[in-house]
């Protein structure tokens, strides 16, 4: 137990990070009150492009004494995650002006956070996994609040740390179980432990305990009930961040303890996994057709879309954790690109949420509503769109491990969502124009047609996605 | 009669189902579901020191330890939100946070 077991350069990105947002908050603070926002902001999203070459060239491994691995599929997500909170970070500053919650702080939050989030998916031990999980969540529930002048917002972030704290116990005491039945806290120790295929009762009652906290970090059915509410009552740049970056990290720590620590006893927990996945498929597509609020609708799908991912961790096989994978990455382009939309959904200068307030988007930007079209179209999985491949690799991996139910239910929720997708287009294109909207900003301008050119030239260039998730899967079972 | 892990284990799980019936069944008052969230957490801390004592296993205890410290922190952030959301809304009862529906 040498200092070359704590192995730090593994860690470093990790590291960089929280060493650049404690720099960034001493800078904020010295540089007086709120002066400092657009300073910290771009800041924060220099210290995450360093991290990304950080992360894309680190050496990996494990690092102290086994709580922490820094392995390709780590790294695949980590990538994803540093993307979107990047981006979250771009997308929020003209509208955190606007809308006076322009305090350096909120960069500095969504920083901490993402740390959280990579140490999350770099977890290989339940203690390095619930530290990950608090530092994540806690800077989150602050976000959520960040307008603290506001009802909605500070209601959603209450609504936030109540249900984000119930999971938080429920995992820990599932963990609690687990470690008191199998006597060790360590993934690679338990995967050892469970080899043999039995788990003991104790331990099968703290995986669905584990499950069950976890199910509401990614707000999978039946623990998605604070969804909507906070997704409609947080800022919307706060939403966007959050329909990404967590989501990611949470269905990435999902899948390592799935397939990791347990990977032995897939048939103790894939019909846990099948009957929330199924449950989320269904509770995003129907309880989406009714929602005028675009907020709250992008959190139906989000939840829906959750379903789709887990159909792939419910396969328990290499190719399902691909097709997870590759959803992840392409959920993570049409999220950002729907929410850059969104907030350009602002009307003499005052945001709009609600899907009537697009009607006529075909007439007076006739632009914005094509990429809008194309976004809705890929989210509804419509060939040849990035979205309906990310849809076609986990339904074939489902189908490949002999869930077919499953793959046909998700078949048929997936239609049902296209209406609500569609109407969105119908809206645009068919009714009366209502007035204009404000100019966009060039940020908007860029991301949306990032990640519209990202969804149409998947279809030709899948490899970099496909082979780099593949890799990453591959680390994930080849220990 | 001896006590024994059983024992602790009844305990912890008695006040986890309080912490969560705490949270569920209380209509009134914001403070009371902290409390209840607080409750489960040091259930969950019963069970590991009894699981690290009975292993003869350190790593359960340094887990309390973590444990403890993030709830700390947690209960000073929930109870900051809780301030602002007071400042804003002049109630804390659980039946008036009711902005968003649907």
């Amino acid at each position: 137990m040498g200092v070359s077991m704590l192995n730090l350069g593994a860690a470093l990105p990790e590291i960089f990070m929280a060493v650049s947002a404690l720099a960034l908050l001493m800078l904020g603070v010295f540089a007086g009150k709120d002066k400092a926002f657009r300073t910290v902001s771009w800041l924060a999203v220099a210290a995450q492009i360093i991290t990304v070459i950080l992360v894309v060239t680190g050496e990996g491994g494990p690092a102290f004494f086994g709580q922490f691995t820094a392995d390709a599929f780590a790294q695949f997500c980590k990538v994803m995650i540093l993307i979107g909170s990047s981006v979250g970070i771009i997308m929020s500053m003209k509208f955190a002006e606007r809308e006076n919650m322009a305090r350096f702080e909120f960069p500095i939050l969504i920083t901490l956070a993402t740390v959280g989030m990579m140490a999350m998916v770099s977890a290989s031990d339940m203690m390095s996994l619930y530290l990950g999980l608090e530092l994540q969540s806690l800077a989150l529930y602050v976000v959520a609040a960040i307008r603290r002048d506001t009802i909605r917002s500070t209601e959603s972030g209450l609504k936030y740390f109540i249900l984000g704290s119930i999971a938080s116990g429920m995992l820990l005491y599932g963990m609690s179980m687990v470690y008191g039945f199998t006597g060790t806290t360590n993934f690679a120790v338990l995967a050892d432990t469970l080899t043999g295929g039995d788990l003991p009762v104790g331990a099968m009652v703290g995986l669905a305990f584990m499950f069950a906290g976890l199910c509401f970090k990614i707000s999978a059915v039946p623990f998605h009930m604070w969804t909507p509410d906070v997704y409609e009552g947080a800022p919307t740049p706060v939403t966007a961040f959050f329909a990404v970056a967590p989501k990611i990290a949470g269905l990435a720590l999902f899948v390592r303890v799935a397939i990791g620590p347990f990977g032995s006893v897939v048939a103790d927990w894939q019909q846990i996994i099948v009957l929330i996945s199924i449950l989320s498929m269904l509770v995003g597509s129907f309880a989406a057709l009714r929602q005028e609020n675009i907020k709250r609708l992008m959190a139906y799908s989000s939840i829906g879309h959750v379903g789709f991912a887990l159909v792939g961790l419910a396969a328990g096989t290499e190719e399902g954790v691909t097709g997870v994978l590759v959803y992840l990455g392409i959920y993570l382009v049409m999220n950002l690109g729907t929410f850059a939309v969104i907030l350009c959904m602002r009307r003499n200068d005052r945001m709009n949420e609600e899907i009537t307030d697009l009607a006529g988007l075909a007439k007076t930007k006739p632009l914005m509503a094509a990429i809008t079209a194309i976004l809705m179209f890929s989210m509804a999985g419509i060939p040849p769109l990035a979205g309906f491949f990310g849809k076609f690799y986990v339904f074939k991996a489902a189908v490949d491990a002999g869930l077919v139910t499953l793959a046909v239910i998700g078949l048929v929720t997936s239609v049902v969502s296209a209406y609500y997708y569609l109407r969105i287009i119908k809206v645009m294109y068919f009714d009366e124009p209502v007035e204009g909207f404000d100019r966009n900003g060039t940020e908007m301008n860029v991301i949306m047609a990032v990640a519209t050119i990202a969804i149409l030239a998947f279809v030709f260039f899948p490899n970099p996605l496909m082979d780099s998730a593949a890799i990453a899967a591959a680390s994930l079972f080849g220990q | 009669m001896e006590i024994g892990l059983a024992h602790y284990l009844t305990v912890a799980a008695i006040l986890f189902t309080l912490g969560i019936f705490g949270i569920f069944m209380n209509r009134k008052n914001v403070i009371i579901i902290m409390m209840s969230i607080e409750l489960m957490l040091l259930a969950v801390n019963i069970n590991f020191v009894a699981f690290s004592s009975f292993l003869g296993d350190l790593v359960g205890q340094v887990f309390t330890i973590f444990v403890l410290t993030v709830a700390a922190a947690e209960a000073a952030i929930g109870l900051a939100i809780l301030v602002v959301y007071f400042r804003n809304r002049g109630t804390i009862a659980v039946e008036d946070i009711n902005m968003m529906k649907g």
